[in-house]
């Protein structure tokens, strides 16, 4: 990665008794785009605003390109912002939104910069209408353009998606993605929606309690997700109750292989093994590991794939989920099946 | 990665001045500035009043000796009696009425509802001694319906009479409001249930609106047992404590007397204002994000049914106005009933013109300095950073609903009279008598400006910051455009009760800074009760013309921007 631009180091911030920010500390290169990922409450909202300087940290430092701006108020900072409300103010026209934050350059200069910046999100010829004329999708834009007219070294995002549908949103995901690749700006963005999230991020924080859980590029959040709680909250997964024996975890009375990166010393004599439902093999053609005879409860067909729902046998009332697709499915008949948990997709959890 | 060089900008990120130098000017400065004037306006005043009160120097009827000597006192009692019996006639009857009228313009299908709102309304253009004037040409000795009733007209039923007009709208805005939102999502549950709809009318209406008709009760109770402007008119001889305290203070210079008797009318005030409150909190959220808007659908029987009523009371008010306005225009009532404008030369009346003159700048003063400095004031409190000050200002601004025009208006005479005070200057000029109208009204108008401030996004003020945008020029070309109408309303609100107003500047004018309203009341004294007529119509209608050209005004202005207020985008 290149040089850092945006640091955080161990910002804290309580409201009353409640720790909405307890020790995050982060740091996003230059041309970055970073998500930061949780359920409500988390925190995620409360960090954004405390780098944009709309609430103050209690403790800890905000730097951006190495200039310490902790204690600058918002105006001092360099940054851009889109709100989930996008915040366009109804009574000025598109042109005078993105104009807003350009006082005290030349007639001439401010007109030219409005221009670009219309034709940069596409809105070129809606510069006299006003916010109301204007679809959700274009307010987005309009309210993009009049965050970097002004040519911040940031761009703060906050659940910018969260007012679309979803259609539109997929679009408009991909379209911001690739204006931040072509403008190079460095980005945060404050988001609840995974799946936003892997679209866009270059990297994930995925913040729970005040906290940064795990700090990553998508792929290794799904693939390898440090915490229950990453694990449980990025994706769908099974889990298992287990009490360690040996190379082996037992489930009940099944013992399960696990893979060797898994077995090393100073691992939990019990916990829970987690595994996705999309590694879970049914009805293999030849032998694998860990494979058990099990019973099918449920079928739900989601389009492009299938959700299988079952009980080992060795297990019952425990519902576990695979997924496959749907071309599969004919191999499977009667509600006898057998499934693999293979090792590699076998993570384990204290 | 190749990078667009849109982003790139020759500029210095140093600075002479902290960037927020301005709004922390701005912010700061206002919110002190705020408490200094609220501390001046409101609580200095009523300490300086309980002070005088409880603790008062003998000579002067205050103390709490005087007090327990004024409260064991036969006339005392008789007085708080009489004025206890009147205010309570006076809900019985207006509360159920308004409960009636606001039900037939907010869930019936009533034709001409704007103009029945309009009619309904009329009683606040006007001091409240015009339907006591009124009354008096209807019913008094010499009136027109003199032979309609069995005694005359001067006590009880004159006081409960003229106190039903008087506070019936104010009743009305109240109970309006109450039932101006439902869900009619209950409505259509109550049908598909197969309730009545008076069953319905019982189990949905009347649970959401309990609140606001007891809010309405105390409301008309403590405005009843305050005014004198009525009682001075009509009383005849069934004197009440709100006239004592008047004519001890200022016929008797007896300030102790006044305060104890101001501190009486202040406790009917706080106690409704206290439930009030309370049954508030335990209503909250009764309507929920979700619900959608009732709309009545057409009933004959209904319908009919309250056009009648409605009708009744417009006719009523409109008969009552009506005569005020005819008998001012008439030469010598009853014996010369040719119609001149000879009530209105107040040129040979001392004070004469100045009055009206008076009026019109403490009006225009109160609703422009102080629509504009209360919107400000409510702009800084709902949009900035909360803190223990901006709570503190909250809990002052809302002091003045729960205090009578009366008891505020003895509160100035006691800290502004004081010697000792260095704005002892200000007594009995026109200054302190925006002021105190300012501070009296000054609730409403704030709760109306927050109403309109918290409407917009709240993000607004971070996305200026973040546009570097000083936020007092954010104020001039966002915020004040998009709440222009309400502070119209504000400024309307301001200027009709500043023009109407007699129980607080009754205390506080001078020869040269009488009021119209108040120059009402001495004429109404000293017997000349056509040229008091002659008044309060000029006010009613300076009133009614300022309202109509801001409506107007209003109407115009939403035209314009109907662009971009038409269709909230998200």
């Amino acid at each position: 990665m290149a040089t850092v631009d945006l640091q955080l180091r161990d910002i804290h911030k309580g409201f009353g008794a409640f720790k909405a920010l307890d020790g995050v500390s982060l740091d996003i290169a230059a041309g970055e785009l970073v998500c930061l990922l949780g359920p409500s409450g988390c925190g995620k909202t409360t960090l954004l605003r405390c780098i944009a300087g709309l609430e103050r940290q209690d403790g800890g430092a905000i730097r951006f390109a190495g200039r310490d701006v902790s204690e600058l108020p918002p105006q001092a900072r360099d940054y851009g912002i889109l709100f989930q409300s996008y915040a366009l103010f109804p009574n000025l026209t598109v042109a005078q939104n993105v104009a807003y934050g350009l006082a005290g350059q030349g007639r001439d200069a401010i007109r030219a910069r409005v221009n670009e910046m219309l034709e940069l999100v596409g809105l070129t010829g809606s510069e006299q209408k006003y916010p109301a004329q204007l679809s959700g999708g274009q307010q987005q834009r309009v309210a993009l353009a009049r965050a970097l007219a002004p040519s911040p070294s940031l761009l703060l995002l906050d659940e910018p998606m969260s007012a679309l549908d979803a259609r539109v949103r997929e679009h408009l995901c991909g379209e911001l993605r690739a204006l931040q690749r072509q403008l190079g700006i460095t980005t945060l963005m404050v988001t609840h929606n995974q799946d936003e999230a892997m679209l866009m991020a270059d990297r994930i924080a995925v913040m729970n309690h005040g906290r940064v859980e795990q700090y990553a590029s998508p792929q290794d959040i799904y693939r390898a997700p440090a915490t229950p709680f990453v694990a449980e909250f990025v994706g769908q997964g099974n889990w298992l109750p287990f009490e360690r024996d040996g190379e082996h975890a037992r489930v009940g009375d099944l013992s399960l292989r696990l893979h060797s990166a898994q077995r090393g010393a100073g691992h939990a004599e019990r916990g829970r093994l987690f595994c996705r439902p999309e590694a879970v093999v049914i009805n293999p053609p030849v032998h694998e590991d860990n494979l058990f005879p099990a019973q099918m409860r449920e079928i739900t067909f989601l389009g492009n794939r299938c959700r299988l729902s079952f009980e080992l046998d060795a297990l019952p009332g425990h519902a576990l989920l695979a997924e496959l697709a749907p071309e599969s499915m004919p191999r499977l008949s009667g509600a006898e099946i057998w499934v693999a948990l293979p090792p590699r997709s076998l993570q384990v959890f204290a | 990665m190749q990078q667009v060089a849109i982003l790139h900008k020759p500029r210095t990120l140093v600075r002479r001045w902290p960037a927020d130098l301005a709004d922390r000017l701005f912010v700061q400065g206002g919110q002190w500035l705020l408490l200094a004037l609220l501390l001046l306006g409101v609580l200095l005043p009523l300490t300086a009043m309980l002070w005088r009160g409880l603790a008062g120097d003998p000579g002067q009827g205050g103390g709490l000796a005087a007090a327990s000597e004024l409260v064991a006192s036969a006339n005392f009692r008789w007085l708080l009696g009489n004025s206890l019996k009147s205010a309570l006639a006076v809900v019985l009857i207006v509360v159920p009425l308004a409960y009636a009228f606001a039900y037939a313009l907010q869930r019936t299908c009533v034709p001409g509802k704007g103009l029945w709102r309009g009619i309904s309304l009329l009683p606040l253009l006007a001091p409240s001694m015009l339907p006591g004037i009124a009354l008096i040409y209807l019913f008094g000795n010499q009136g027109v319906l003199r032979d309609f009733i069995p005694d005359n007209i001067y006590g009880f039923w004159g006081i409960v009479l003229g106190q039903v007009i008087y506070t019936f709208p104010h009743a009305l805005m109240v109970l309006l409001s109450a039932l101006a939102l439902a869900d009619a999502r209950l409505f259509d549950a109550a049908s598909s249930m197969g309730a009545s709809p008076w069953r319905a009318f019982r189990s949905i209406t009347w649970p959401g609106s309990r609140q606001g008709l007891f809010a309405a009760a105390c409301l008309v109770f403590t405005l009843c047992v305050t005014d004198f402007g009525v009682p001075v008119v009509v009383g005849g001889d069934y004197q009440v404590l709100s006239l004592e305290a008047y004519k001890a203070v200022v016929g008797q210079q007896q300030f102790g007397r006044g305060a104890l008797i101001g501190l009486f009318l202040l406790l009917p005030a706080l106690l409704s204002f206290a439930v009030d409150l309370w049954l508030r909190r335990r209503q909250r959220d009764a309507m929920g994000g979700r619900a959608q808007v009732y709309h009545p659908q057409p009933s004959r029987g209904r319908d009919g049914a309250f056009l009648l009523l409605v009708l009744l009371v417009s006719a009523c008010l409109l008969g009552v106005f009506g005569m005020a306005v005819y008998s001012s225009l008439v030469k010598f009532w009853p014996y010369d009933l040719s119609l001149s404008l000879h009530n209105y030369a107040f040129s040979e009346l001392p004070g004469g013109w100045l009055a009206y003159r008076n009026s019109l700048l403490l009006a225009t003063c109160c609703a422009l300095f102080g629509g504009v400095l209360i919107f400000l004031g409510s702009y800084l409190l709902e949009k900035t950073r909360q803190s223990p000050l901006t709570q503190l200002l909250r809990l002052l601004c809302f002091i003045p609903m729960a205090v009578p025009g009366l008891v505020l208006g003895l509160g100035y005479v006691f800290f502004f009279n004081l010697p000792a005070n260095p704005l002892h200057g200000l007594y009995g000029s026109v200054t302190l008598l925006v002021i105190c109208t300012v501070a009296h009204f000054l609730t409403t108008a704030q709760m109306t400006a927050s109403a309109a401030l918290r409407q917009l996004d709240g993000e607004f003020e971070a996305a200026a910051l973040s546009l570097k945008v000083p936020l007092l020029r954010h104020f001039f070309r966002v915020t004040l455009p998009i709440c222009l109408p309400a502070l119209l309303d504000i400024v309307r609100y301001l200027f009709v009760s500043a023009m109407t107003t007699v129980s607080a500047v009754i205390f506080l004018y001078s020869p040269d800074s009488l009021l119209a309203a108040i120059a009402v009341l001495n004429m109404d004294d000293a017997g000349n009760v056509g040229g008091a007529a002659a008044m309060s119509t000029l006010i009613l209608l300076t009133s009614a013309a300022v309202s109509l050209l801001l409506a107007g005004a209003s109407r115009g202005l939403l035209r314009r921007s109907q662009a971009w207020r038409a269709a909230p985008g998200h």
